[in-house]
Formats: C-alpha cells, structure tokens, sequence
C-alpha cells in the first residue's frame, strides 16, 4: 500500500507492506537512521519521534496509521541544518550521551515532555524527568547527566 | 591550554548522535542487500535428529537456508576460548566443541542451528520459522552445584562432570593455619547473579564477499575489529586476514558483550561467500538475551580471619563459575585471572587460597561483562570485610583502615603487585563528602518517618591495563595485549591518530585528540582521531578491561615521541640550530631564547616537499608505535552508598551515592565521571534489580524488557563523584583505567548499606523489595521468638 506524510517539513509517500511499522517505514524506507530500535517490547524508546506534535514510540505504530499525519524524527528537530535545537545542544554541553545509541529517544522524550509541562505552565522538577524519563533506557550514562541536560535544555527552550 | 590534559572539553563526536547522523552497523545498507534470520534451538539440551528446510525454501524471497554440517565440511573451524587454564593436577582445560552452527546437539536455548537468508528481514524471519527441526530432548542442568554433581547430565564428552577446569590460586596449607589459629573467622556464602550485558544497540553484522577479488568485507558491532579478524582469519578459517576487512564503525555500547567473535558474523560470512549476497543480520533483544555472552554466575564460599587486634591473618575462598554452554573467548581468564588475583582487595593479606571449579551448563555462555573477574572478587572481600566488622563490632571504615596497603609496590600472595595508590586519602574523601559524622542524626530522622536508614562501605581495587604480553602470555593468554597507534601529521599541519583502541561510548575522539593537542600545542578540532577499520589502522587490541587510556594513549605518546624527534630535527635544520634547542609550544616550533620559528604547518610542508630537510632523511612525517605495558595498573577508591527501606514493602531507595576514585592522570574529568556514572548505574542494577533467571528446563524466564530489569532513571540517584588521584608509575601519562570501577567498586556498597538497615546480613543480590522484605520478616521472627 501507498503511505503518505509528511516527515521533517517534507512530504513523502512510499509504497510498503501493509504490516510496515513507521520505525521501519521512517529507517529502511525513507533511509533516516537517527531513530534507533532497541528492544522488541517498547520499553526502550531509542525510536521514540513526534507524531502530531505527540511524542511516540515508533516501533509500536504501523506506518499505515500515521498516514497524513506530521512526523519529526532527531534529523528533523533543529530548525536548519546549521541549527541546533537547545534540547541537542545541552545533551551535549551536560555529556547526557556516551554511546549515542538512545540519544535521538532521549532527545525526542525530553522535548516532548518539556513542551508539555511548558504548556501547562508546570515546573519540571528532578523528580518529574526521572518519571518522565520511564519509557527510555540508557546503559552508558545512569542517567545523571541526561537528567541535567533535560533540566538544562528546559530551561533553554523557555527563552526560545 | 584550554583543550590539554585536565580540560572538561566537550566531546567532538556528539554532533553527528545528537542530530542522528550517527552511523551504526544496522544503518548501513549494501547493494544487492539480503537479510538472515537464525533458526536456533527451542531446548535447552537436544540431539537434532532431522532438519526438514522444504517449507522455508518454498516462500517466495528466500535465498537459501544453511546449516552445520555444511558449515564444517567447508573447513570453517570452532570458536574457540583464547586463555588455557590449566587445573591444579596440570591437566588442560576441557574445551567443548562449539560450531556456529549446531551439527549434533544443541546445548542452550538460542543455540544456532541453521541460517536463513532471503529478500527481506521479515521474509527471513517467517522462513526461519519454517524451518522443522526434529529434536530428540535430553536432560538438563542449569546451575554449577547441580552440574558438578553425580549423575548430572553431561554436555560435553571431553568434559567429565561438566568440569571445564579445577584450578587453584596461593598456598593452602599456610592459609589454612592461619585461619585454624585466628582470633575471629568471618565464613560467608556469597553468590554473584547473573547479568545480561544489554548495550543499547543490538549486536548486527554486514558480510559482503566480493569473489572477484575473493575478499571479505564485514561491518560489525566489535569492540576490537582487529581481534575479530585474527580469530576470523587463523581459527575459523573465514578468510586469511589480507582477504577481510573487518569495520566497526559506531558502536551502541559494549560493556564486554562485543568483545567476542559469534556465531552469527562467521555464519554470515559464510553464507554471504555460498550465496554471494551481501548478507545483513541485526539481533533484537530477546535474541540479546537468548545469545550475547552473559556475565558473573559465581556461587562461593568465603573465609577470611583476623587476630585479636583485626589485623587479616588469611583468606579463603572456593568459587563455582558458571561458563554455560560452551566457553567463550576469555571465558576462562574471568574467574582465574582477572578474579582470584584481586582477592587481596585494598589490605594487606599474607596468606590466600582460592580454589575456582568452571563449569558447563545448558546456559548462554559467560564471558567478561563490565569488570569481568574483579567486581566478583571485590564483592567477596567487600562483603566479608563489612560483616567481619559488625561481627567484632568495629567501624567498618576502621576495620578497613587498619589492614590497608601502605606502601608500594606491594606484592600480593595472588600475583598482582600494587604499583601505587593512597587508599586512606580515597577513605577520608569518601567519608568528608558522604558526611558519614551526620549520618546517625539522618538515621533518627529517617526512623521518626518510619523508614529504616543504612550505610555501607566499599573500598574497592581493581587492574586494567592488561597487560604486560609476556605476563599474559605465561598465564595462559593466546595474545599479546598492547596496543598499537600511528600520528599522521598531514602537509597542511592537521593531525590524524589511528589507534587500534576502539571507542563505542567513551569518547576516545575527544581524550585521545586532548593528549595531542597537549604535547603540540594544536587545537583539538586540527586532530582527527581514526579507529575500527582494519584497513585503515595498522593493528590493535582493542578497548576492554579499561584499557584504552593506559595501553591505547600510551602507544599514540610512543609515536608522538617519534614525531617529535623528527619535527625537531627538521626545524633544527631549517633554522639552522641545534636539536637540543628546539622547543614546541603553542602551535609553532621554535628555538629557545630567540625569536626564530617555523608554524607547525610549516614544519609540515616541510617534511612532504623535502626540498630542505636533512641529508638522508626520508621526507613525510608519519609515526607508529606498538606499546607493551610494564605492569597492570590498579584503579582504587571508597565507595559510601546511603540508602533508606521502606520496611512495609520492602522498596528501598538510594538516598546517597559517593565515589572516591585514585584513577590516576584524567585527561578529560567530565568523561571519567560519565563513565563513573555508568558504572555505578550497572553495579546499583546488579545489586538491587537485575538478574537473569533460568527455569529448571533451561528457559530463560527474564529475555525481554518486560522481565529482565534494567535501571531506569526513576531508579537511581545523582552520584556524588570526587577524586584522589595517585600517579601510575607504569605508563607515560601515569594512567590508571576508569571504565570499570562504578560498576566494580558499587555492588558491595549497595547490598553493605541494605543489610546495616535491615539488621539482616543474609540477602543476595538482586536485593528486590520483595527480597528486601523477606530478609526484614527474618529478623522480625527471629526477634518475636526471642
């Protein structure tokens, strides 16, 4: 079948199997390689992209369902390519990365969950980024300096 | 020098994982690209009678189906473990045959038995299912008691008793006097669970065969490409090593897993020379579970005694290790060398006596995870030293204190001398920043909330820098374990480093260009660092066991030795001074006392027109180096973990973790805590939520996110994490190795603290809330039959 979105401000269509997951349907078909697959469970969220604005994990969604709709992979956060969302940029003044592999989850979670305590006008406090941060798991860090750059990257994406 | 040894300098490589422009081996797609699925072994133990590969080769996209006997009559060799052990009667080790892919039995559920190769993943996949198998069940043992004992079923005919080796450590006799006449004797059983490694990417593999050229390529997930081409090359007789790259490009985390050559990458190359695709195969987790090498699985029983003043008289310790169903490539070297060595901890022990049994079950084989061999010593003497202390009801900081090492070198009666190290100053660090003084006043409060508060210690010393070749070698080791580097200074005066190290997390791209930058006074964005490609760098060993600083860096200083012999000798020329004058600093070369100079580029240039250089002297200016350590270097440090039980559920929360860490010279203090971080998160995972579990059929009941606990960040606090830092006296930059010692040094302190809430000392690890629970009714009972 014949799925169309659009995918970082572009619209695409590509014809897959019925059975596509997006994952596959955004990394083997649109050949965008940022977001990752790490369990068969949706537990890790190394494929977690926003769909309409929501963050998801994109492994758990067939590509059939997001038909129309406005997907954002990591490739497709900054607002250019000479551009550096500031969720990306504190990741990497705080060292919330080592391996990179759940990185693009991570990042996509973290500006998700900033933009919906923003929005609420909620304070997001230590303790809500480490429940927040349920769906994502890292091996490399201990989370320690991914808590300090979602901390770091919320306080940075107020001023934006 | 604001990018030099000591500067927190952000990392280089974070630009391309953060915009996800990474590129890991499942992102790279080949021309022609097919894809495997493995058909692997339901049971546990099972003879295959009949393998029926009709139904599968019917589905339309399906190239072909493989399997072991084909595989063996092709010449392809066994994996084989790279480390003899001998056993304490002088025999060899017993090592069973392992084919990548099953000809007679199988002998744990994952086991290969054929490959699948078709069009797509999910062809494969669904070919793979189609695949009938007819087994003939056997029995099963899962655990090394029930293996060991008589009449259990036996895996490997040329392993009797599923023993692999029986092999021994000290003198007996000495430490058994010792122990007979001691003061006080501590006897413990100590048990270390098994973990599953679990990098976040997948282990995936990409072999081409180019039969035009009769060449190999191989992308894969290795923490050491070199290594996998020499095991490939000289034991499985995939291809002779000029015939095969071997490439691993960005790797998701290792921690040990992807240290060893699979089944699945020789199955592929294989395959990919019998069908002549290019032959893609990418794990997913439960396949993780059911397949990359797993780690600890000690069971022991422990002795440790003290005369009247607490001064240790002798130590004793008998280990099961479980090696699982066959033994992997260092499998043999984790409970031997890398473990026994390190009984003597931080104290000074004259007498020691450990005896290993290995043993075969119907597990995933275990190999070195994290640590590998020392966080199961440390745990032994962490956990004998805390209890020892409350049974003589000393400080256990005190206790600690007493039979520290002091002075150094310091020979232990298990091979390891200490080269340096200030274990005190780790102590007092620790305890200043834990503010251990207030914690009693933490513990009233904490009590007055309901909670039950405890604290405990680990002092923690481990070895990296393996090692020096010969030592190894005289150990049982099949390869030398230096490493190899090379510094390419191009015309334009920019820098490339191929270094054999391997980095899948650590940052190398950053630390390797600061000691660069440090020694030629260049920015670090003028220095790319180059590794995991055979053809591109010229050898190497690898990163694991902590290595990459004290073994890798080392060789990238032996070859800037040389770089700068010849830098100087140029300029000498060119300005026309003696090479005795010639100083670098700040980009230029210059020399001393006057103000005559040639830039760094120019010095360059220089060498590639030769058009003024010496006489004689071959133009370019490129250098390598081999470099073999002298010695292991011993990280050390104090480990104080806080925690606070919820005693109604059991739930227990780290309130507090402090590290004090002697790693020697940190080039880069924002990536030592980061990988402290990490290691601490693997070892508070260990200690109170992982664990892999095994039916008694040999099921693997925890192969999946939704059964196997990984820490998430909801469970783990901020570490609080401060240095005290004595210098290696081994190596040029006085290096020590940081990759381990979070997940070494925590566990102790972790279940150290838990059992000071709980007033129970007998809990194992993982300590669950419903273990935590179980260990307080315990005492409840024992307090209400009192």
């Amino acid at each position: 079948m014949k799925i169309a979105m659009i995918v970082n401000s572009k619209s695409v269509s590509r014809e897959v199997s019925d059975n596509t997951l997006l994952v596959e349907y955004i990394r083997d078909h649109l050949r965008l390689t940022g977001t990752h697959v790490g369990c068969d469970t949706s537990q890790c969220g190394a494929c977690v992209v926003h769909v309409d604005g929501q963050a998801i994990k994109s492994c758990t969604m067939l590509a059939a369902s997001a038909e129309g709709a406005t997907v954002t992979t990591v490739e497709g956060l900054a607002k250019s390519k000479d551009d550096l969302h500031p969720m990306q940029v504190a990741f990497k003044e705080n060292h919330g990365l080592q391996c990179g592999f759940c990185t693009p989850g991570m990042i996509m979670t973290a500006t998700d969950m900033v933009a919906r305590y923003q929005a609420q006008g909620k304070e997001i406090t230590e303790d809500a980024i480490r429940h927040e941060l349920e769906g994502n798991i890292c091996r490399c860090t201990g989370y320690h300096n991914i808590v300090k750059s979602i901390a770091d990257g919320a306080s940075k994406m107020t001023t934006v | 020098m604001s990018e030099g040894i000591g500067a927190r300098v952000l990392r280089k490589e974070d630009k391309r994982f953060i915009t996800g422009k990474g590129r890991y081996t499942d992102d790279i797609v080949e021309a022609n690209q097919a894809y495997a699925a493995f058909v692997r072994s339901p049971h546990a133990h099972a003879r295959i009678i009949a393998i029926d590969t009709s139904a599968a080769m019917a589905i339309e996209g399906v190239e072909t189906v493989l399997m072991g006997p084909e595989l063996v009559a092709d010449g392809i060799g066994n994996i084989i473990c790279g480390w003899g052990v001998t056993s304490k009667d002088g025999s060899a080790m017993n090592m069973g045959a392992w084919s990548a892919l099953a000809t007679d039995k199988v002998r744990y559920v994952g086991d290969a038995v054929a490959i699948v190769v078709a069009d797509s993943k999910s062809i494969a996949k669904l070919a793979a299912e189609a695949v009938v198998v007819t087994y003939e069940e056997l029995p099963v043992v899962v655990g090394s008691f029930q293996a060991l004992a008589k009449g259990a079923p036996q895996l490997h005919d040329n392993a009797p008793g599923n023993l692999i080796f029986d092999w021994e450590i000290g003198d007996l006799a000495p430490t058994d006097a010792a122990l007979a006449t001691a003061a006080h004797v501590t006897e413990m059983d100590i048990t270390n669970n098994r973990l599953a490694p679990n990098p976040m990417e997948p282990r995936s593999a990409i072999a081409t065969f180019n039969e035009a050229e009769d060449h190999y390529t191989l992308y894969t997930t290795s923490q050491n490409p070199h290594v996998a081409r020499l095991v490939l090359s000289a034991f499985y007789n995939v291809a002779p090593e000029h015939k095969l790259r071997v490439i691993a490009p960005d790797v998701g985390g290792g921690f040990g897993s992807k240290i060893y050559i699979y089944p699945e990458e020789i199955a592929c190359l294989w395959a990919a020379m019998k069908s002549g695709r290019s032959i893609k195969w990418t794990s997913d987790r439960t396949e993780a579970f059911l397949t990359d090498a797993h780690g600890r699985d000690h069971v022991s029983t422990a002795k440790i005694g003290f005369d009247k003043d607490g001064m240790i008289v002798g130590l004793k310790v008998d280990t099961k290790a479980n090696l699982g169903a066959y033994m992997s490539l260092f499998s043999s070297a984790v409970p031997t060398y890398l473990y026994a060595t390190l009984l003597s901890g931080q104290y000074n022990i004259a007498n020691i006596y450990c005896n290993v049994q290995a043993v075969y079950t119907n597990t995933v084989p275990v190999d070195a995870y994290r640590g590998a061999g020392r966080p199961e010593a440390c745990y032994v003497i962490e956990r004998l030293m805390e209890t020892a202390a409350r049974e003589m009801g000393m400080d256990p900081s005190e206790l600690r204190a007493k039979n520290f090492v002091t002075s150094f070198p310091h020979q232990t009666p298990v091979i390891m001398a200490y080269d340096s190290g200030d274990f005190a100053a780790n102590q007092k660090q620790a305890q200043d920043a834990a503010d251990v003084a207030g914690f009693a006043a933490r513990k009233a409060e904490a009590a007055s909330r309901g909670k039950l508060r405890g604290l405990g210690y680990s002092n923690y010393i481990e070895a990296c820098g393996i090692a020096p070749s010969a030592a190894v070698g005289s150990l049982g080791a099949g390869v030398g374990l230096w490493e190899s580097a090379e510094v390419r200074v191009n015309p334009v005066g920019t820098i490339e480093i191929l270094t054999g190290s391997h980095s899948h997390g650590q940052g190398h791209e950053t630390t390797f260009a600061q000691i660069v930058a440090e020694r030629f006074g260049l920015p670090t964005e003028n220095i790319q660092i180059v590794h995991g490609d055979t053809d591109k760098v010229q050898f190497g060993m690898g990163t694991y066991g902590s290595r990459s600083g004290a073994v890798g860096m080392s060789a990238i200083v032996k070859a800037m030795d040389k770089v700068e012999a010849k830098v100087k000798k140029i300029a000498a020329h060119v300005l026309e001074a003696g090479e005795d004058d010639i100083v670098i600093e700040g980009g230029a070369v210059k020399v001393a006392g006057t103000d005559k100079q040639m830039l760094w580029h120019e010095v360059g240039l220089a060498a590639y027109t030769a058009h003024n250089i010496p006489a004689g002297m071959e133009p370019g200016l490129k250098e390598s180096a081999f470099y073999d350590p002298t010695n292991f270097t011993f990280p050390a440090g104090c480990y104080i973990c806080e925690v606070e039980v919820d005693p109604d559920t059991g739930v227990t929360e780290v309130v507090q973790f402090v590290a004090s860490d002697d790693f020697g010279t940190i080039i880069n203090p924002m990536i030592v805590e980061g990988q402290v971080h990490g290691g601490i998160a693997q070892g508070i995972g260990q200690a109170m939520l992982e664990n892999v579990v095994y039916d008694d059929a040999g099921q693997q009941l925890s192969a999946s996110y939704m059964d196997y606990t990984m820490p998430r960040a909801d469970d783990l606090p901020n570490y609080s994490v401060h240095h005290a830092s004595t210098t290696c006296p081994g190596n040029p930059l006085g290096m020590k190795g940081c990759g381990e010692a979070g997940a070494i040094g925590s566990p102790p302190a972790v279940i150290n603290a838990i059992t000071d809430a709980i007033g129970n000392n007998n809990l194992s690890m993982p300590a669950t809330p419903a273990a935590v629970w179980t260990a307080l009714q315990d005492v409840r009972s024992k307090l209400a039959a009192e």
